[in-house]
């Protein structure tokens, strides 16, 4: 597995001009690239034929309505979900399904499955904080456990990302002792502490108190425009028109239309999607 | 007062006792847990049927009066051609049955546990033992500390069942020293005392868990 580790280093993750490459310029494989994603539970179809890449640096927004499939999606691509067709690819490589010797796919045994979900890290609606550790302790748990970085580097890394979100003074507080807000911004540092291409948010502002919103949202968009590959499902619309790269928007578990947030937001082509923004938008 | 002279008399006779009965609580302990967590795992991991029958095994042991399970190791599996000396055969009664106790306990913790922390555990990359061993059993552990708390002082007072089977715990020990001095009260007030310290102990063991517990939790 590759870590790269000079990229979202704090400090030379951003850049101070709000500006980061077009995304087409990396000489990169795509961050992810998923092909034909289908979903169903029983006989219900949730996901159909959903195809998405994303180039290193950009950020996505996934909208749309409740239970469109936008988070199934998402869980998706880190195989928390396993599709019921379809593939994906994390920086090039395959997760959940490899070429098998008889050239039709198999299932990744445990420590694959394990191995390619360090490239990609997750942000949960609910934080998923172990309760047992404390901040710090979450940032560094993974790093130190599954990458085997040592502890001492990956205390002295945790420490600077708690304070690159606002929170080195509670690196020694227990999740139950900090508001909703903080908790996500703690889970948001145990995230980029597996410096992973990738960074999955699902819905991650859905539980938290409207006042503590603005924060976490402050957070994504710092990573956003220091260049952290991110794709981000979400209800803020006014947070996705304004951070990010490309809109898709997804409605009975299809994509039914995908642009710039500009065109998405502005010039929707698709009935679905202004009924959508009619109703989620200002 | 010639009733303290007389257990004073026989304090090595009390601290035998005292010690054979601390053995087996702790011996029975450092079998039992691990057994349990196991036993645990497997509950809930397993394929239906596995699980099935392993709640049905758990239950046989967890159902049956301690006394008649300690007779049937002690009397009856000699008729098999196991045969096992008193303290062996107590052993082997409180592990089964306190273990099957603790597996309950376990289990019943482990589902109960946030679904999400151990979902982030398999986002993050986690193996499955490193699940269970840097997630799920800690929080386990935490969860469950002050019941199974509970459950050693039953267990440490079930251990004075053992005298029936011969075992020379701290009851024997009393009750031996009564006959032999006709003096039922002070030998017997005696091993309440000392049953009593030993509940102390444990629960100041499970008192430091539940310190912990309100430290992270709240």
């Amino acid at each position: 597995m590759r870590i790269d580790s000079l990229e979202h280093r704090p400090g030379s993750g951003f850049r101070d001009d709000g500006r980061r490459a077009a995304p087409d310029a990396s000489p990169d494989a795509p961050a992810v690239s998923a092909r034909r994603i289908c979903k169903a539970y029983g006989g219900t179809e949730v996901l159909r034929d959903i195809d998405l890449d994303v180039a290193p640096g950009e950020t996505v927004c996934i909208l749309g309505p409740s239970g469109s499939g936008k988070s199934t999606f998402l869980r998706c691509l880190n195989w928390l979900e396993e599709p019921s067709s379809g593939t994906v690819l994390l920086d090039g490589q395959p997760i959940g399904r490899l070429p098998g010797r008889d050239g039709r796919p198999r299932p990744m045994n445990a420590r694959e499955l394990a191995a390619a979900r360090t490239r990609v890290s997750m942000v949960f609606q609910h934080f998923a904080l172990w309760p047992h550790l404390t901040a710090l302790g979450n940032v560094v748990e993974a790093p130190v456990h599954v990458l085997g970085r040592p502890r001492s580097e990956a205390l002295a890394e945790g420490r600077r990302l708690l304070e690159r979100v606002g929170l080195a003074e509670r690196a020694d507080a227990y999740p139950h002792t900090l508001s909703g807000g903080q908790k996500q911004r703690v889970a948001i540092s145990r995230a980029l502490a597996m410096r992973p291409k990738l960074l999955l948010f699902a819905e991650p502002t859905s539980a938290l108190d409207p006042e503590m919103v603005g924060e976490v949202l402050a957070v994504m968009r710092d990573l956003a425009r220091g260049g952290q590959t991110m794709i981000v499902v979400t209800h803020e619309m006014a947070f996705a028109r304004e951070v990010a790269d490309r809109i898709v928007f997804l409605d009975g578990g299809r994509v039914v239309e995908t642009g710039t947030p500009d065109a998405f937001f502005t010039r929707p082509h698709t009935e679905r999607a202004q009924r959508f923004l009619a109703r989620y938008a200002r | 007062m010639s009733g303290i002279a007389t257990v004073w008399s026989y304090r090595d006779a009390f601290l035998a006792g005292l010690g054979n009965t601390a053995a087996l609580v702790g011996l029975a302990l450092v079998l039992s847990l691990p057994l349990a967590a196991l036993a645990a795992v497997l509950l809930v991991e397993a394929s239906a049927p596995v699980r099935r029958l392993g709640r049905e095994v758990v239950d046989l042991f967890r159902c049956v009066p301690f006394l008649l399970l300690a007779y049937v190791i002690y009397y009856g599996l000699p008729e098999i051609g196991l045969r096992l000396g008193a303290w062996w055969a107590g052993l082997v009664a409180l592990v089964l049955y306190n273990g099957a106790y603790f597996t309950e306990i376990l289990r019943a913790a482990a589902l109960s546990l946030p679904r999400e922390a151990v979902e982030a555990g398999r986002a993050y990359g986690f193996s499955r033992a490193q699940l269970y061993g840097r997630i799920v059993l800690p929080l386990v552990a935490l969860d469950a500390g002050p019941v199974i708390g509970n459950q050693i002082v039953v267990m440490i007072k079930d251990t004075a069942l053992l005298m029936v089977i011969t075992v020379q715990e701290l009851s024997f020990v009393a009750n031996f020293v009564n006959a032999r001095a006709f003096a039922p009260f002070a030998p017997f007030a005696t091993a309440l005392l000392l049953y009593w310290v030993l509940c102390l102990v444990a629960e100041a063991g499970v008192g430091l868990i539940a310190r912990e517990r309100r430290r992270r939790y709240g």
